[in-house]
């Protein structure tokens, strides 16, 4: 098939591609962790402070990304970035606090409170509290909230072809204007097993790092 | 602490509108849509939009909640869970990716993008049908059983309304997907408001831009605020108390 040869063709070109879009998607997510567990861990504490971040969250999730592309490029261009990484980067970190800030709220808010009173009770003080017993309690919670960003993130990235970014997407793109075929089910293939393979390592991921005590307490509740 | 974050918050809601009301002005959308051809034509986009997705997801709450429906009755009940599996793999295939692929297979135009919407947006909805109506309590079941309900009847008057928070909220996401990728449409010849956007992209015209992301943003807003009101109208009283409690 024509399919395969494009591919054969392509090869160097496949590789390429599908680096940059793992690296767009990579950086974004890692990005977004950094402001959204904390932020997450912060309105645990704050029954009124999480109800305006998640509504806030939730507004941006709202948006159709590439709605948000072109909001942000008149902006942007202000500071000589309006196309390329910095708003995609940009759009899909906005994109990723949803899940990521959700979950680690539910995921601290669901650590049993006798737990948190054991600790308490052994001597710890806030810090190693959440240090010791809450995080490790949320971590599986945490690690799905980042699996969603990132899975969402790969197709959207894959928009962000058409404002310069790179990645899979300009196989799509290019495809699309040059009605080649080939091109298309190849970039399309191509994210697609992307976001399925990141999603079935980060599943991995969030078992590798529950940790022993909880998988066995999981295993005497069934 | 809480206060202090009110202020902070409705301060930089204040912000934010005075931003994009200088922004609007000196990136002449104002003056762009003033012109009474371009708004004009900007609404025929904005009709395309609706068109596009009220057709497809019209189709797509048919069979999603079809789907739903069949894969919880009790003769299709073990294939559930392959049922589900595929339909979570086929959500992670990007809706760009999607787009593509209904044009390689249909070819360009409207159909195509009906297509793609269609079958994207019945992911969502087929989900949480099935996880829906798989989380009514058995014994609310055997109750309706218990008073001589037929199955038609059960699975109408207590597996459905028990079950319409989670479809609604499966309708919901898969609305508000599909007035985004709507906005791809244009990509494969079948216009909407994304015309604005991608046109806008490649002109670097920020109004023209503006013009197709601002209604394509009111739009998912208001969809979002639709279906929530939508959920008072159509869920039961009585179920909405119990599950508020």
């Amino acid at each position: 098939m024509d399919l395969f040869a494009f591919i054969h063709k392509n090869a160097r070109e496949c590789v390429d591609l599908t680096l940059e879009h793992v690296w767009i998607v990579g950086l974004s997510v890692f990005l977004a962790a950094i402001i959204a567990v904390p932020l997450g861990i912060l309105i645990s504490r704050n029954e009124r402070m999480a109800t305006k971040v998640l509504n806030t969250a939730n507004i941006l999730m709202t948006i159709p990304s590439i709605a948000l592309f072109g909001l942000m490029l008149p902006v942007l261009a202000l500071a000589g970035h309006g196309l390329g990484k910095v708003p995609a980067v940009i759009a899909l970190v906005l994109y990723s606090q949803l899940p990521i800030i959700r979950n680690t709220y539910v995921g601290i808010k669901n650590v049993p409170p006798e737990l948190v009173e054991a600790g308490r009770g052994m001597g710890m003080n806030r810090w190693k509290r959440l240090k010791e017993v809450e995080i490790p309690m949320a971590i599986p919670v945490i690690i799905a909230g980042l699996r969603t960003a990132a899975v969402m993130n790969i197709g959207i990235a894959a928009i962000a072809a058409y404002i310069g970014a790179g990645g899979l997407g300009v196989f799509i793109q290019q495809g699309i204007a040059r009605v080649y075929e080939e091109m298309i089910i190849t970039g399309a293939i191509l994210v697609a097993f992307l976001a399925i393979f990141v999603d079935a390592g980060m599943a991995l991921i969030e078992r590798a790092l529950t940790p022993e005590g909880v998988k066995i307490s999981r295993r005497a509740g069934q | 602490m809480n206060n202090s974050f009110g202020k902070v918050y409705r301060f930089f809601l204040v912000i934010l509108l005075l931003a994009l009301g200088v922004s609007l002005e000196r990136t002449g959308l104002i003056e762009y849509l003033s012109d009474p051809y371009e708004l004009g034509y900007t609404v025929n986009l904005l009709k395309q939009h609706l068109v596009l997705v009220g057709v497809s997801m019209t189709m797509a709450t048919v069979l999603g909640l079809g789907i739903g429906i069949v894969f919880t009755r009790p003769d299709f009940k073990r294939y559930a869970g392959i049922g589900m599996y595929i339909v979570g793999l086929g959500q992670t295939v990007p809706s760009l990716a999607v787009i593509a692929l209904a044009m390689s297979i249909v070819g360009i135009g409207f159909k195509a993008a009906i297509f793609a919407l269609f079958i994207y947006s019945v992911l969502p909805i087929a989900r949480n049908t099935m996880a829906g109506i798989r989380a009514v309590p058995p014994w609310m079941i055997d109750a309706a059983r218990g008073i001589g309900m037929q199955d038609m009847r059960i699975l109408f008057q207590v597996e459905i309304p028990n079950a319409m928070n989670v479809i609604l909220t499966g309708f919901r996401v898969s609305l508000i997907i599909n007035i985004g990728t709507a906005a791809l449409a244009f990509l494969i010849g079948a216009g909407g408001l994304g015309e604005h956007i991608f046109i806008g992209i490649d002109l670097m015209r920020s109004d023209k831009l503006l013009a197709g992301a601002i209604p394509i943003i009111l739009l998912a807003l208001t969809a979002d605020y639709l279906c929530e009101l939508l959920g008072f109208l159509i869920i039961p009283r009585g179920i909405r108390i119990r599950q508020e409690t």
